[in-house]
């Protein structure tokens, strides 16, 4: 399976319509991945500027969730799609919900960055959450390229980083308490740090749902709520 | 209270997971087609088809202009066996029994196989006379049994309030929808097992198509019905189970929410989204 499905309709408008909704959602897609890339700088080097244009920039985002699912409306009202065309609409439907989420993800950690810039006198270090957020960002990258393939042999290495994800947020989570314990004064700032944790956290459960989604557009499949072992089992057949 | 009455009474899904999922209860088959094969004089338009179709389930053919799915309809009802030079071989069973077996009376046949055309084609004579075609024939002139019949028939072909008040009008007076339906009621008026419906609504507005799609869905209820449409849609709104059929092949059949949603042979994919040819 490759991009060349989306063309060879004997409607050459068709395969236009779906090219530009397709190309809508990749950018949509490095437009998040950008988002997040700059919220984690903003946050790891208090750059307030940077944090500000995350957040202006997320009604981007929202806009081109709205304008996706418009245009995909409109498809399947006009052109009654069916088989991969009609699983390539569904699937975007959802993907975009899932970047329009990651997206806002990426604004709060951006506030969050704004708020601890003016309460950390001394500038923390946080080497596991910048860890943490190269993890989700490849996970992210992983399914957009998945996307842009149409190849979901990828997909059980991509999901399976989750599993280091959560680890990560487990011992992110057990360190805040740590430093909350040590001095309460500092619950204030940890919580922050702890809704950047969870964003990130997000971010990569995001990446997975993108995953799901679209191994049903490629091979038919709903292999939505399965376990890892039970995803890579499935992904064999 | 709410909460609490959701706390104490959760809410059952089970019936609407299991209504997804369909019923998995086994089709009886009524028509079985085995290694059908099928010669226009020498050039052969039916190569080694084999189906089954489930009784009381409508079964749609779909696929290109000339890849037989008419012809293969033709033969359920041997309605080939009027063209000249024609060869057939292999079977086609209808309740397990060969309807090309030498012993079959094809007038027989074609009452419990009744058909429809693409152009509605009654009589030239009242819509009375009409519905009630079948049964003369037969002998049956018993004023009791032929009014009863006529409205049955037009009322199970959802015709019958459009036309009660004027039975003895001539039937080419009508619509095109409404003289389809008639012709349907026609065949049904012959109490048939199985109604071939050979692109019943292509010559019709959208609004007559949906009420013969709307009749398919009611006629089911009594008949094994096969349909042969151009229109995929329509064959994926009123249908259970979709063939698709190729140069004169039979490619896949299956459940039409799977062969619309998940087909599994790239001919039929690349057909019903439109990338054939």
């Amino acid at each position: 399976m490759d991009n060349s499905k989306i063309g060879q309709h004997i409607s050459g408008q068709f395969n236009k319509e779906l090219e530009d909704v397709r190309n809508k959602v990749l950018t949509m897609g490095g437009l998040v991945e950008q988002q997040i890339e700059l919220a984690v700088t903003a946050f790891a080097t208090g750059d307030l500027e940077m944090a500000e244009l995350v957040i202006k920039q997320d009604n981007q985002v929202d806009a081109l969730e709205m304008a996706i699912d418009q245009e995909c409306m409109q498809i399947l009202a006009l052109r009654q799609p069916a088989a991969f065309d009609l699983r390539l609409l569904i699937t975007i439907i959802k993907v975009v919900n899932d970047l329009e989420r990651v997206g806002d993800m990426a604004e709060r950690i951006a506030e969050m960055a704004i708020q601890l810039s003016s309460a950390d006198t001394k500038r923390d270090q946080y080497y596991e959450l910048e860890h943490m957020a190269e993890l989700v960002q490849d996970m992210l990258h992983g399914a957009l390229d998945v996307f842009a393939r149409m190849n979901v042999e990828d997909v059980p290495s991509i999901t399976g980083l989750d599993e280091n994800v959560d680890r990560e947020y487990g011992s992110i989570i057990r360190q805040l308490i740590t430093k909350m314990m040590e001095d309460p004064r500092n619950i204030t700032r940890m919580l922050d740090v702890l809704w950047i944790a969870r964003s990130l956290e997000r971010i990569g459960d995001h990446a997975c749902n993108v995953c799901e989604h679209l191994v049903y557009m490629v091979k038919g499949e709903d292999v939505r709520h399965l376990t890892q072992e039970e995803l890579e089992k499935k992904m064999k057949e | 209270m709410a909460t609490q009455h959701a706390r104490t009474h959760s809410i059952d899904v089970s019936s609407i997971l299991r209504d997804q999922k369909g019923s998995n209860e086994p089709n009886e088959t009524c028509i079985k087609v085995e290694n059908l094969n099928l010669f226009y004089g020498e050039k052969q338009a039916l190569h080694n088809v084999s189906m089954e179709m489930p009784k009381k389930k409508v079964t749609a053919y779909i696929g290109p202009s000339g890849c037989g799915k008419s012809t293969l309809l033709r033969c359920i009802n041997r309605m080939n066996d009027l063209v000249d030079n024609v060869t057939i071989e292999g079977k086609i069973l209808l309740d397990n029994e060969n309807i090309y077996d030498k012993s079959v009376n094809v007038a027989a046949l074609r009452r419990r196989v009744g058909m429809v055309f693409q152009k509605p084609n009654p009589f030239p004579k009242s819509i009375f006379e009409n519905v009630t075609y079948g049964l003369r024939i037969q002998g049956i002139n018993d004023k009791r049994i032929l009014e009863e019949t006529v409205e049955n028939s037009l009322r199970g072909a959802a015709l019958w309030d459009e036309v009660k008040d004027r039975l003895n009008d001539n039937a080419l007076g009508l619509s095109g929808g409404q003289q389809q339906r008639l012709v349907i009621a026609r065949a049904i008026a012959i109490e048939p097992e199985v109604l071939l419906l050979d692109e019943p609504a292509s010559a019709l507005d959208p609004i007559s198509t949906l009420k013969i799609e709307e009749l398919i869905n009611e006629l089911k209820d009594k008949y094994t019905i096969v349909i042969v449409t151009h229109n995929m849609q329509q064959a994926a709104r009123v249908s259970d189970y979709t063939a698709f059929m190729f140069m004169g092949e039979l490619i896949e059949i299956g459940t039409t929410s799977e062969l619309f949603t998940n087909p599994r042979k790239k001919q039929t994919e690349d057909y019903i989204t439109g990338r054939y040819g």
